[in-house]
This record gives C-alpha cells, sequence and structure tokens, in this order.
C-alpha cells in the first residue's frame, strides 16, 4: 500500500498575525513554522495504516526551499520519502494541481490531507486533487480505518456523523479523532536526515484569483464587569443591552 | 469595469431529512443579495427528496426558480456526483457565480464544483462582494485572526458562506419549481454512504447562534450537567476547550478554537476557560463574548464584552436561577 500524505508548511499556532507591504503580504519576520497539525494527524493515520510493514508512507509539500525544515519534521515523525513540488503554494487550486499532477504519475492508494491548514483555512485542497484525479473525496473525517480493500471513514456532520466505505483509490481530509498527532523520537530526528527528499518542478496552470488585501479584526471594546455577587444581572443586561436572548 | 454581465446566480440549497435549515435560508438570503446587485434572478438547486411545500420556503428569501433533483441515487450526499449535478446546472442556467453554505457538505462540495467550472473559489465568505474593479470578497483567514479579501479573475465563480456571516434576509418572490433531470455517472457514485448518525435533540455547533463553552475549570467530565441545563434554557449549542477535548471529557466535535472549529454566534459564554491565543483565534469574531473565570488575569477578559470574576460553580447556578426566572 502506498499513501501521499499532503503537508502544508504553517506559522506556529501561537504566532501573532501581522502584515506587511500595506497589508497585502503576511509578516513572516520572527514566525517560527511548523507541519500544519491537522496535516499532522493525517500523517499519524497514515504511519499506523502502514506499520507492521503494510506500507509506504510519502509525504509532499508545494514549497519553496524554506519549507524544507518542515518537511524533515515529517519525514522524523515517520514518513518514507518526500517530495517538494519547488514553487510558492500560491492557492489551493495550484497546490492541489500540483499534488494531482504528480499523484497521476505515481500510483497512490490513498491521498491524505489535513481538513484545512490553519493559514487560508480553505479546506479545499482534498477535494480538488479528488476532482483533478475523478476519485473520491471525503471531507472531515475522523475515523479511518482500512482492510486492504475497502476504507471506512467517519465524515463529520452537523450535529452526528456519517459513515462512507470506499473501495478503490480515494482522497480524503483528517479532522482530530483521526489519530493522535505522533510526536518524533530521537532515532526519527536522525533517520530524517537521510531519509529521500526529491525536489521537482511545478507544472504551469492559469490562476484563478489572489489574495490582494489582509485585514486584522477591529478591536472589541472594553470588558463591562458584572459583580459575582450579583451574576444574575447577566441575563437582563443580555436581554436589554446585547439583545442576544 | 461593470461591463461583465452576470447571466444568473446558483445557490445551492442542502437538505437534511428534507428540510432546509438556516444556514440554508441564509445562503439563499446572501444570493439574493448578489443577484439584486448585479440586476439578475437567482435559481436554486435542491438535490434529494424535498417536499414542493418546503421547495417553496426558498422563494420568501429571493429565489424565482428551483430546479428540484429528486433521483434516487442521490438520496444520500455524495459530494463528486453532487458536484457534477451542481455543475451541470450552472451551466444550464447561464449561472457563472455559485453560493453555497459552508457547512460540513460545502467544504467537500465547493472545491470539487470550482474544479468542474474552472471557477476560483472563495470559501468562508463573511461579506457580498465587491465589484468595483473586479470581483473581490472578504474571508476569514489564520483561523480568525484576520480576514483575506480575495480577488478573483476567473469568469466562473464558487463562493461559500460561513454560517452567521450575513444573516437571514426576506424577500419574498414568486417561486417557480422545475423538476431537473441531470446526466448521473455510475463512476461518480462509488463513495457509498452506510450510515448516517445525527443527534436530533441537540444544536449543531458550526451554525448556532447562541453557544456555551466550558474549558478546564469545570474540572471533570462529571461536572457538565451544569453547563448543559444552561445551554438547553438558552437554546444553545455546547461547546469546549482544546484540553477539554484533548483529556476525552467533551468530543472532539466541540473543541473550538485554532485546531478545532471556527465559530461566529451571536453569544458565546464561556465558562472556566483562559483564553489562550488558539482558544480567541476560533471565537472571537462572536458578536457578544461573556466570560466566566475565577482568574482575573485571564486573557480571555481583554476580548470579552461581559465578564464575571468568579467561581463557576458558584457563577453559573445564579445565572441558571436568573434565566429560569427570565423565560418564566
Amino acid at each position: 500500500m502506498k499513501i501521499l500524505v499532503c503537508i502544508s508548511n504553517v506559522p506556529d499556532t501561537t504566532t501573532k498575525i501581522t502584515f506587511t507591504n500595506d497589508n497585502t503580504q503576511f509578516n513572516t519576520a520572527g514566525v517560527q513554522f511548523i507541519v500544519n497539525p491537522y496535516d499532522e494527524i493525517a500523517l499519524s493515520r497514515a504511519i499506523e495504516l502502514c506499520e507492521g510493514g503494510k506500507g509506504t508512507v510519502t509525504v509532499i509539500n508545494v514549497g519553496e526551499s524554506s519549507t524544507e525544515p518542515t518537511i524533515r519534521k515529517a519525514l522524523a515523525i515517520g514518513a518514507d520519502d518526500a517530495v517538494r513540488i519547488d514553487a510558492s503554494p500560491r492557492d489551493a487550486y495550484f497546490t492541489a494541481f500540483q499534488i494531482a499532477e504528480y499523484a497521476k504519475a505515481n500510483d497512490f492508494d490513498m491521498i491524505l490531507c489535513g481538513r484545512e491548514s490553519i493559514d487560508y483555512n480553505g479546506s479545499q485542497v482534498a477535494a480538488m486533487i479528488g476532482e483533478f484525479l475523478a476519485i473520491p473525496s471525503i471531507s472531515i473525517i475522523k475515523k479511518l480505518d482500512f482492510d486492504g480493500t475497502t476504507a471506512k471513514l467517519e465524515r463529520e456532520i452537523e450535529g452526528g456523523k456519517e459513515v462512507v466505505s470506499v473501495t478503490g483509490k480515494f482522497v480524503a481530509s483528517c479532522a482530530e479523532g483521526t489519530a493522535e498527532a505522533k510526536i518524533p523520537n530521537m532515532r526519527g530526528i536522525m533517520s530524517a536526515r537521510t531519509k529521500p527528499l526529491q525536489v521537482i518542478e511545478a507544472k504551469p496552470i492559469e490562476m484563478l484569483g489572489e489574495i490582494t488585501k489582509f485585514e486584522t479584526p477591529a478591536p472589541r471594546g472594553s470588558v463591562k464587569l458584572i459583580d459575582s455577587a450579583t451574576a444574575e444581572q447577566l441575563i437582563n443586561l443580555l436581554h436589554t443591552e446585547a439583545k442576544v436572548i | 469595469m461593470g461591463l461583465e454581465v452576470y447571466m444568473s446566480v446558483l445557490v445551492y440549497v442542502e437538505q437534511v431529512d428534507g428540510k432546509f435549515k438556516k444556514s440554508v435560508f441564509e445562503a439563499v438570503s446572501y444570493a439574493k443579495a448578489i443577484a439584486n446587485s448585479q440586476h439578475t434572478n437567482l435559481t436554486a438547486i435542491s438535490i434529494g427528496n424535498v417536499a414542493e411545500s418546503e421547495l417553496k420556503e426558498l422563494g420568501k428569501y429571493g429565489a424565482s426558480k428551483v430546479l428540484n433533483v429528486a433521483a434516487d441515487q442521490l438520496k444520500n450526499f455524495v459530494n463528486q456526483a453532487y458536484a457534477a449535478v451542481i455543475a451541470e446546472a450552472s451551466q444550464k442556467e447561464g449561472a457563472n457565480i455559485v453560493v453555497l453554505s459552508n457547512s460540513f457538505s460545502g467544504k467537500g462540495l465547493a472545491p470539487r464544483i470550482a474544479v468542474k467550472l474552472k471557477a476560483g473559489l472563495i470559501d468562508g465568505a463573511v461579506e457580498i462582494p465587491n465589484f468595483e474593479g473586479g470581483f473581490s470578497v472578504k474571508k476569514t483567514a489564520f483561523s480568525g485572526k484576520a480576514f483575506a479579501i480575495t480577488t478573483l479573475s476567473s469568469e466562473n465563480k464558487v463562493l461559500s458562506l460561513n454560517p452567521n456571516a450575513f444573516g437571514i434576509k426576506e424577500n419574498p418572490t414568486e417561486i417557480s419549481i422545475e423538476n431537473f433531470s441531470p446526466d448521473i455517472k455510475p463512476t461518480d457514485l462509488t463513495a457509498i454512504v452506510k450510515e448516517i448518525v445525527r443527534a436530533t435533540d441537540k444544536i449543531s455547533l458550526p451554525d448556532a447562534e447562541l453557544v456555551v463553552s466550558a474549558g478546564r475549570g469545570l474540572k471533570g467530565p462529571e461536572n457538565w450537567g451544569m453547563i448543559e441545563e444552561l445551554a438547553d434554557l438558552l437554546g444553545a449549542a455546547t461547546a469546549c476547550s482544546k484540553p477539554v477535548s484533548d483529556a476525552d471529557w467533551r468530543p472532539h466535535s466541540e473543541h473550538v478554537g485554532q485546531t478545532g472549529i471556527a465559530i461566529s454566534p451571536n453569544l458565546y459564554i464561556a465558562i472556566g476557560i483562559s483564553g489562550a491565543i488558539q482558544h480567541l483565534a476560533g471565537v472571537s469574531s462572536s458578536k457578544v463574548i461573556v466570560v466566566i473565570n475565577k482568574d482575573p488575569e485571564a486573557p480571555f477578559f481583554k476580548v470579552a464584552d461581559y465578564g464575571i470574576v468568579g467561581d463557576a460553580f458558584e457563577v453559573v447556578p445564579k445565572i441558571i436561577t436568573a434565566l429560569k426566572a427570565h423565560k418564566g
């Protein structure tokens, strides 16, 4: 079994988000980059499914050479090899196209992504890869089992879950619950340095759109404190002042 | 500028057990506002078994036509097949803007429609498009820490609307129902829905208007009774912080924050949650935030509209009593 896991290089979850160039660019100064947390879940599940020699896990990233530490981290967690498509991941359409092109040329049984990247939150890449490859895509799963031929996935729906079965190739985007994120051990970190990392060129595709400006949320007004001894006042305030209940 | 002709707008109306949810009417209201700004009509597409009376409800929010796809093979949601149907409908209607809710199903559907139509996709839109000098839409980014204005240059466009971002706006319109028989390829139906489990007695968190959320300050899962009682009285959904779902006190589906889900309810009540930057990211677009925490230094108070410094176990019962009195 061959599993392809798509990983995105994103700012650490504690990052304070600021912009430069008249709010047209994300300010990367002093920002620590990590493997997108949801992609780590996808990778961890892929590694579990391949345990005991049942298969291999390839991680793929669309990014410039600056993303290599993130790719090495994924190798340290336990991926067998890595591919970097050498291009700035300008949007989901571009990124999904590159990954789909690579997957077409290399035979994978399943392709796993995180439910979304924590920078642009598009939740687009997995389903777009599915469409480019004309194979099923199951978005936002919280469970994935595979018996060698058929995969059984639990997909999140409003107020519950849906169980889906797929025989044949598929793409899925993984959320919490699919696996516990694995933490690299020392042996993993050492071996990651020598695992294969192939760099390939991006293929051209037209642009459909771009981010032209960023905004930060308007600061909120100051807090109105209510004495805990008269906490019941809250209900009245929410009803008459805030008018939300 | 403004020379591009928008022939019509198509909105996908997701049904659950033959009914439309509030988020669908919100998407229809949003799509109608776009159609109005372009002096064009709004067509809806419904897939699955929905009664005529329910389809007619869409007219209340501005749809002048609904394409009704009642094919039995499409009874369950399979995004590959649904995307093909919606793309076919958009071509038939000459619609170059397709709108849908940014729901769990919408997230699996919109990208496939976009690839089929070679359309730029804006997910999680929070405002109506600005047509001045092109076509740009504001969407959430960095898990709620920022917004990104995205400009599309493609002829076709797909927009998914965040729940509670636009609101429901009535716009009574005469609506016609047209049965639509799309081309269904068996190869689009290889993913098979085996089981659907839905709690009908609970309010779904992603599109809830009111949310009661609790964190480690509750000390253990056995103390969630008062949180659920408060939520029930308010008609609110329950949510939790990451440490709580990590410890399995509550299911992952309740985890709000940067690595959980982002929500934007009208009211978010945070009880015993300190307000780490990752948590705030997921809830900061809530309209009104109430924080109850015994630590006056908790960072959450900085973004709260109302704050109560106190022990949750003393404060929450008082609020429950007041709420019961309020409701009479």
